[in-house]
């Protein structure tokens, strides 16, 4: 690939025809600047410099300004149909464990379909959907189940692929005693100690720089585990990507860094948010692995992450995957999509490149998938969505005593006095302090 | 009113320790260090070194201790606090970092929340504002956001505060700033002795600590007690300490200026105008009002000294938690705030001087406080 990209570069300091008639020597531009000697012995006198910035340099007196690189390829394993390309490529998968991965994105899709709508109907304060990305969850699937996940905020998928429970969705959600989160984060803001899934962080792109430095402690424990990392095209613009991917490689930190490449942040398109190779061009840029990968085909998202993590967890070096896919649902509950795209380009990304569709294709080719187990799947998962929802909503919210625990490991004196404060000024104003919605205090 | 702004218009010539600190910053850090209140004992340490001497401590106690920020490693530390470290530790715990003040210390809270202790070295404080989202968002608030789940026992340490002829940029106090987070502790040694077991607390303690050290301080002196000397020496966070006992007035300060209230006072005991009590805060937060608000009923008259700014300063703070308390009744003048002045810190020596409170300044309010009555 280098060559090609030389190639290119090269194309606008010599004549064409020289590129044609050798391409061999494109990786090499400054071949061309002087004349008479042979390219071989020409070759040989390449030069490396001796500065300590960039080691693999060699000099040239060829002045070369590039503007742009061989744009990197997408890696795809099926077709918008579902069928595998190349048949090397085909996926080794038993038929349990590639229905799984149908399944959650199935059950992902009903359950963002029942919290979208209780939003609108004002249960809950806030929602996020994943329609037209489920194919991430291929990714989860190529994980071990003790890499340590920092998500952004659209990766429900992931926790839901780990064994989340929809009750342990719905109780964030309504943020209730059950709450693992105790209620204290806005709904979607999920998070699991024993699922591995580091609490979501409202601020964009503060979890990349934290992932590079839980990806430092694997590397310190030995263990052979690494850390993924998901975060937004329009996350990528800010300081904390670039500071992130730069301390990974530096610190040859065990972590992958994947981007939902989805089109939009919130409304701005990606045509507005950078002007390069999409976000893949700056892995290479910081001296990194780098993959782009169609991210509405769950094979292709699978292996890449398969072949990402070897990378991270045998040489301790982080990579970075770009995933191309498009955000069909609204950025969130306060956004109005219609507002800045067509409904009829909406429209024609859920028809001609879904994710759920040519997943399902390559397992209906399996035989392993049908009409009828589509239908039953959605519909026992409706039902459990359902029961969990109406459980969680009944659920009294946490104790009220929550409101001061865990600032700090213990109490300190200001919050200690807080406390008392409310719990004196509940006792003598009950009338004003109505919590019959609260837990019991233990 | 911030006393500060006065001193301008009255002091015209710089006094003796101002011309001699701007002359020659190492003699007068020499001198100056001979003067001492902490415990008697036959072992001087310079605050770097007591602060060096906490993080080598900590970190053979406990593996999970490392250190990282920008030239902590093969140069020491800008400041030379992490002197020898590299050798002692090797790079898997003494790690140097580029220039990413986000991006570093972002990878030290990621690395607590995965189980490590990181300590995290801004190479001066005013640098951690290209990483406050870090400390403030994530550090401070995952523990409660997370319902408790994840811990993040880091340390945020280097020099605060006005340093010596480095200007506006370089010359300020983030005490208020880092003082007002809930999920935050923060500390502001004076002496080795505060230093040593600040840090070494800080290091320790399962919270996000902020220990504001004094970059004019790290090369003094001061005596170390035997207790100070040993690896389990602590200072516990949240509890201040009374330097000097005194019946007439309460000096509360922290960080550099607990120095200058101390000479302050001595030289008002001499001139037998009062007894002085002084306060060395310690931490910033949590703050130890009980200590204030006792010594204030048996003082009835307070002023605080700080080089911050005065609006929504540590005094200020200080003041209000006062009129909350019940020690307001006890009050026989209004609470005075000696702070720096209310500008970004000029380049010009002279008027450099003028901007932060010295022993002069502080002698001048406490007296002018000693005359005041409340309804008089």
């Amino acid at each position: 690939m280098y060559s090609r990209i030389s190639a290119r570069a090269l194309a606008r300091v010599i004549p064409s025809q020289a590129v044609k008639a050798s391409p061999a020597l494109a990786t090499s531009s400054r071949t061309f600047a002087t004349s008479a000697m042979s390219l071989d012995a020409k070759k040989k006198e390449r030069v490396k410099v001796h500065f300590p910035g960039a080691l693999d340099s060699h000099f040239s007196q060829v002045l070369e300004i590039r503007e742009k690189m061989e744009p990197i390829d997408t890696f795809r394993v099926m077709d918008t149909d579902g069928k595998v390309l190349d048949s090397s490529l085909e996926p080794k998968v038993t038929e349990e464990f590639a229905t799984k991965i149908y399944k959650d994105m199935l059950t992902l899709n009903v359950m963002d379909l029942i919290l979208y709508e209780a939003q609108r109907q004002g249960r809950i304060s806030f929602y996020m959907t994943n329609a037209g990305e489920e194919a991430y969850i291929g990714s989860a699937a190529a994980l071990d189940a003790e890499d340590e996940i920092f998500g952004q905020y659209r990766e429900a998928g992931t926790l839901l692929y780990r064994g989340f429970t929809l009750d342990q969705f719905m109780n964030q959600c309504y943020s209730n005693d059950m709450d693992l989160g105790k209620g204290r984060q806005m709904p979607v803001h999920y998070g699991s100690k024993a699922l591995h899934f580091q609490t979501i962080s409202s601020p964009l792109a503060t979890q990349l720089p934290q992932a590079s430095g839980a990806a430092y402690a694997i590397k310190r424990s030995g263990r052979k585990n690494c850390v993924m990392c998901y975060f937004g095209e329009g996350a990528a613009s800010e300081g904390d990507f670039h500071a992130a991917l730069n301390i990974a490689a530096t610190t040859s930190a065990p972590v992958i860094f994947f981007c939902r490449n989805n089109g939009f942040a919130i409304s701005t398109p990606a045509s507005e948010q950078y002007k390069g190779d999409g976000i893949a061009s700056r892995g290479v840029g910081y001296g990194m692995h780098t993959i782009r990968v169609d991210g509405n085909d769950v094979w292709a998202v699978y292996k890449a992450t398969q072949e990402a993590r070897k990378i991270a967890v045998e040489q301790h070096k982080p990579v970075l995957i770009e995933a191309m896919t498009y955000r069909v649902g609204h950025h969130s509950t306060s956004d109005d999509s219609s507002a800045y795209r067509s409904k009829k380009e909406v429209e024609d990304w859920k028809r001609h490149d879904n994710p759920m569709v040519r997943m399902r294709k390559w397992l209906e080719s399996k035989g392993w998938w049908d009409e009828s187990r589509e239908n039953a799947h959605k519909s026992t998962q409706r039902t459990a969505v359902l029961k969990a929802f109406a459980a969680a909503e009944k659920r009294k919210k946490p104790q009220v005593s929550e409101m001061f625990n865990d600032v700090y490991d213990k109490l300190t004196p200001n919050l200690l006095e807080q406390k008392k404060e409310l719990e004196e000024l509940i006792k003598k104003y009950p009338e004003h302090y109505d919590t019959s919605n609260y837990a019991k205090e233990n | 009113m911030s006393s500060m702004l006065k001193k301008a218009a009255v002091v015209s010539i710089p006094t003796v320790r101002q011309a001699l600190i701007r002359s020659n910053p190492v003699l007068a850090n020499a001198l100056l260090a001979k003067r001492s209140y902490n415990s008697k004992g036959g072992v001087e340490m310079t605050v770097r070194d007591a602060l060096n001497s906490a993080l080598e401590e900590e970190m053979i106690a406990d593996e999970k201790v490392y250190l990282l920020g920008e030239e902590v490693g093969q140069y020491n530390g800008a400041y030379k606090v992490s002197k020898g470290l590299l050798d002692k530790f090797g790079p898997k715990r003494v790690i140097d970092t580029p220039i990413t003040e986000s991006g570093f210390c972002g990878l030290a809270v990621g690395s607590a929340f995965a189980g490590l202790k990181p300590v995290c070295e801004f190479m001066t404080w005013n640098f951690a504002m290209q990483a406050i989202d870090q400390i403030v968002n994530s550090a401070a608030k995952t523990h409660y956001m997370s319902g408790g789940n994840v811990d993040c026992p880091i340390t945020f340490r280097g020099p605060n505060g006005a340093a010596s002829g480095v200007a506006a940029q370089h010359s300020q106090c983030f005490a208020a700033w880092y003082g007002s987070v809930p999920g935050l502790k923060v500390v502001s040694p004076w002496n080795s002795e505060d230093a040593k077991g600040l840090l070494k607390a800080a290091i320790r303690d399962p919270n996000p600590v902020v220990v504001l050290e004094n970059e004019l301080m790290y090369g003094i002196s001061f005596p170390m007690s035997e207790a100070a000397l040993s690896k389990d020496f602590v200072v516990e966070i949240g509890k201040a300490k009374i330097e000097k006992e005194g019946s007439d007035i309460t000096i509360v300060a922290h960080s550099r200026s607990v120095g200058f209230a101390l000479e302050a006072a001595e030289l008002l005991e001499k001139q037998g105008v009062c007894k002085a009590e002084v306060i060395n805060l310690r931490s910033i937060r949590p703050l130890d009002i009980d200590t204030i608000i006792k010594s204030v009923k048996k003082t009835n008259r307070l002023v605080t000294v700080e080089g911050g700014w005065p609006q929504y300063g540590v005094g200020s703070e200080i003041c209000a938690q006062i009129m909350e308390s019940e020690a307001f009744d006890h009050l026989d003048a209004p609470v005075v705030r000696v702070t720096g002045a209310d500008i970004p810190t000029p380049y010009a020596a002279n008027l450099e001087s003028f901007a932060f409170p010295d022993t002069e300044v502080i002698a001048r309010v406490v007296q002018r406080t000693l005359n005041k009555k409340i309804g008089a």
